[in-house]
């Protein structure tokens, strides 16, 4: 699994954080950093919510 | 075992909702019934990007034509659930009466008309695809004045985005402070200098009495005795859920679909959603709540209780959360404010445009709102969601200096 997120449709909102702090962190600056982009696959679930959960439908995993 | 189940309201938490049957296993039948015409799209653009012309509708799909066919839902456009019999198991659609074995309502809500303004062509509300596209329509056309109705929060988009655009914005609230009830006065305010800072006409504490005009809104009159000319009107009062076909289910009705604290109406029946008022654990009350954020959770939570037995069925208890894009500002909010509610700035500060601030009463801590502050906004959900007390709240406010 590999996480993908679009920086141009990015707010940083940072609900991703919320969801899964270990792979996404919106840092002081404001800006988004995926801190792990091929997880493992127990994280599946907690990346599938900030997918959906996203209000930008920015992130997106690709197989 | 169920093998029919129908999702009323194509929005965000229906379509959310059928995801989630599927992705749960359910294989049976799902139908999807939708009001509108248009595919299943995002509201939040229609007072952003739509809005200002940035981005085409079809950009705000929320799940492409593949995607959808992914799902085997029959999708019903264009199509209105008239009524409910909760005892035969059947939902009328279009007049037709359809039987289900479990049925999701996420009706969502209507927006609040200004009374006596329906006659007049240039005053507009913003919900559907379609009010957008009649707004930005109307915004391209010159001369160009609007007064907004109501200074909440898609008010204050469609300014931010007007004014943008180089139309001249006067803005008309009833409260003396602007989302004086959500927010409190001082952050209120703050809102308040935000669009007056850019340009923005804000006329506090008055009421529109009337909207004159022959055919086309010509002016706004406001009980101060002032008159304020228009070529177009957005009303952005708050909106009515969508209950009024449910009226003779037997379903409990109060401001939404009564629900308890799984989102269950009725043995078989969830809401989620706008149109959905559920007992919500934490506050130990019922609430509804309008958020992008909750349509997502709560058709998820709604949809999941309908393949859960009494047993497997776990409350819904989420932090509320909503964002807001205001000219080059972005306002969150986590938590929900109490009228009792002290508010400490701890980050930050308006002058800088970039602050986070707290709100908490009886030792606890309820709320935050960040201007600029989305990395904090969250860090503060999670303490909200920890049920962190007020002096916790603050003690980690100090640690972010």
């Amino acid at each position: 699994m590999r996480v993908v997120v679009d920086f141009d449709l990015c707010e940083s909102n940072a609900i991703c954080m919320q969801v899964a702090p270990e792979i996404f962190e919106v840092r002081d600056d404001d800006f988004l950093y995926v801190l792990n982009e091929q997880p493992g696959e127990d994280r599946r679930s907690a990346v599938e919510e900030a997918v959906q959960r996203c209000p930008k439908q920015a992130i997106s995993i690709q197989d | 075992m169920r093998e029919a189940i129908t999702v009323i309201g194509a929005s965000l938490a229906g379509l959310r909702g059928v995801e989630t049957l599927r992705s749960d296993g359910f294989d049976g039948r799902i139908t999807l019934v939708g009001e509108e015409s248009h595919q299943p799209y995002d509201r939040p653009p229609l007072s952003k990007q739509v809005l200002a012309g940035d981005w085409e509708p079809d950009r705000i799909h929320l799940a492409a034509p593949d995607r959808l066919a992914d799902l085997q839902v029959d999708l019903r456009l264009g199509q209105r659930a008239t009524g409910l019999d909760l005892e035969a198991h059947t939902v009328e659609v279009d007049g037709v009466a359809e039987r289900f074995d479990g049925l999701l309502i996420a009706t969502g809500a209507q927006c609040r008309a200004l009374p006596g303004t329906g006659h007049l062509a240039g005053v507009h509300t913003l919900r559907t695809l379609d009010d957008c596209l009649a707004i930005r329509a109307a915004l391209e056309a010159v001369p160009r004045r609007l007064v907004v109705v109501g200074a909440g929060f898609i008010g204050s988009e469609v300014a931010s985005v007007a004014v943008d655009r180089g139309v001249e914005v006067t803005m008309v609230e009833a409260l003396p402070v602007p989302l004086v009830r959500v927010l409190g006065a001082e952050i209120g305010t703050t809102m308040a200098d935000l669009h007056r800072s850019h340009g923005v006409d804000l006329r506090c504490g008055v009421g529109v009495v009337e909207l004159v005009g022959e055919d086309r809104v010509r002016a706004a009159m406001l009980d101060d005795g002032s008159v304020v000319e228009a070529d177009m009107v957005v009303v952005g009062i708050g909106v009515v859920p969508n209950t009024d076909w449910l009226e003779s289910s037997g379903l409990q009705l109060d401001d939404g679909v009564c629900c308890d604290a799984t989102c269950l109406a009725a043995p078989d029946v969830t809401a989620a959603g706008d149109v959905a008022r559920w007992t919500h654990p934490r506050y130990g009350r019922s609430v509804r709540v309008e958020h992008w954020d909750n349509a997502v959770e709560q058709g998820i939570h709604a949809a999941r209780r309908l393949l859960q037995t009494d047993e497997e069925a776990t409350a819904y208890a989420p932090v509320p959360w909503f964002w807001s894009d205001q000219y080059d500002r972005k306002i969150q909010v986590a938590g929900l404010t109490h009228p009792d509610d002290e508010v400490r700035m701890v980050t930050g500060s308006p002058e800088e445009g970039r602050f986070a601030a707290l709100y908490g009463s009886g030792g606890r801590f309820n709320a935050v709102f960040g201007m600029n502050r989305p990395r904090q906004v969250m860090q503060f959900k999670s303490l909200i969601d920890q049920e962190a007390t007020w002096e916790e709240a603050l003690a980690y406010a100090r640690e972010l200096g």
